[in-house]
């Protein structure tokens, strides 16, 4: 697709992320559904595919899932620019799209943690300070089994997926009990799914 | 912004030497991250590099968690920040971002290529079920230092299984957990901990 990006879009994109930046508590891809209606449905700068694989994609790839908004950066890029095809003008406008997309959602919630964090370990004696890391301990602890829960329980068809749910429980005992590298685990995931076993 | 020194009172067995060491080390934690980076976060700041305790992590976690952005990003931040300062901040950011960011990319650009097929499928989706395993094995590893939690262990436990029912049963707003559960696990750290601060045997930096 191919759009036209204006200086004031290219600001309008920044100061939108920045303000989600702050509202992206647990991650910023708990905006993500904001995302979809401003950048595809209100300002139809990204298709529906390229939206949603900008997020697939970088699940997939190693790093933190953050990077899904470089990637919707590029393809607003690649789109002012006439595609991937369309020669180096299309590609630094991509990189320029990504700049701006990753700066809107990194800057705003870095300041502020890094600011908040630095006052707290200054302030670590306080008993209101030692109250919050102690009793959040256990609600952050159930999080992460929370969120293992809820990947596997997104497939949710026993006949078809018990193997899938069967490798989640062998990667669970694997990680808890031993200590086994967790690239040969993901490397195991990759091998059986790529033959089709789970 | 001179780098602080850590607190001696800490039992920290190791810190990181240098910025540089800082982004190497992020830049290669963030590589073998795939589906997320958590479990090898915790299983290199503490089991490998030890550059927490076990105890300290799920402190820092829960800030990290707390806070917008995230939370790996917010916790390599923090650490970096801790013994290095703003540049320490900025070199274990730019380690956990910059790598990954070019393979995102070249993946993206590549993307049309095997996308579709459906053993590239077919990986994914294997992986992303050992990736689930990862995060709900990092979970389990850590219950198992709440042993020293000023609470005790039977309020704790009570406190993660009302979570966890509330998350991935019920599917509750992630704010209203925090602040409803998280908040009364606050009030109950505050009480135990007592006026003049609380016993003085665990304070992390």
């Amino acid at each position: 697709m191919n759009i036209v990006m204006t200086q004031t879009d290219w600001f309008s994109l920044f100061t939108h992320f920045a303000a989600l930046s702050l509202l992206g508590i647990g991650g910023a891809i708990t905006t993500a559904p904001d995302m979809h209606r401003y950048l595809v449905s209100d300002q139809h700068w990204l298709s529906d595919p390229q939206f949603t694989s900008s997020i697939a994609l970088a699940q997939a790839a190693p790093g933190p899932n953050v990077l899904f908004v470089a990637l919707m950066g590029w393809n607003v890029g690649l789109n002012a620019g006439g595609g991937l095809g369309a020669g180096p003008t299309a590609w630094s406008l991509a990189l320029l799209g990504m700049v701006v997309a990753m700066t809107g959602i990194m800057l705003p919630s870095s300041i502020l943690t890094y600011t908040a964090t630095r006052w707290a370990h200054r302030n670590r004696e306080l008993r209101a300070v030692r109250a919050f890391k102690t009793g959040m301990a256990p609600i952050v602890i159930a999080l992460l089994v929370a969120t293992g829960w809820l990947l596997t329980s997104a497939k949710n068809d026993p006949v078809h997926d018990w193997p899938l749910w069967g490798l989640t429980a062998a990667a669970t005992l694997l990680v808890w009990r031993t200590k086994i590298h967790l690239l040969w685990l993901i490397g195991a995931g990759a091998v059986l799914g790529a033959l089709g076993l789970v | 912004m001179p780098a602080e020194l850590p607190d001696p009172t800490d039992l920290v067995p190791n810190q990181p030497h240098s910025k540089t060491d800082l982004f190497v080390s992020f830049t290669l934690l963030a590589l073998q991250g795939f589906g997320g980076v958590l479990a090898v976060v915790q299983r290199e700041m503490v089991e490998k590099k030890r550059w927490m305790t076990r105890e300290q992590f799920i402190e820092e976690w829960a800030v990290a968690q707390i806070m917008p952005g995230p939370n790996v990003v917010n916790l390599s931040m923090m650490i970096g920040g801790r013994y290095f300062g703003l540049a320490g901040a900025m070199a274990a950011l730019a380690g956990i971002l910059t790598v990954p960011l070019v393979i995102v990319l070249v993946l993206a650009v590549l993307y049309g290529g095997v996308a579709d097929t459906a053993t590239a499928q077919g990986a994914l989706r294997g992986m992303g079920a050992v990736a689930a395993g990862l995060i709900t094995a990092t979970g389990l590893k850590l219950i198992s230092a709440l042993g020293k939690n000023v609470m005790g262990l039977p309020v704790c436990m009570a406190l993660v299984a009302l979570t966890f029912v509330a998350i991935a049963l019920l599917r509750w707003p992630l704010a209203w957990v925090l602040l409803g559960i998280g908040g009364a696990g606050c009030v109950w750290a505050w009480i135990k901990l007592g006026a003049d601060g609380g016993p003085r045997a665990k304070v992390s930096p």
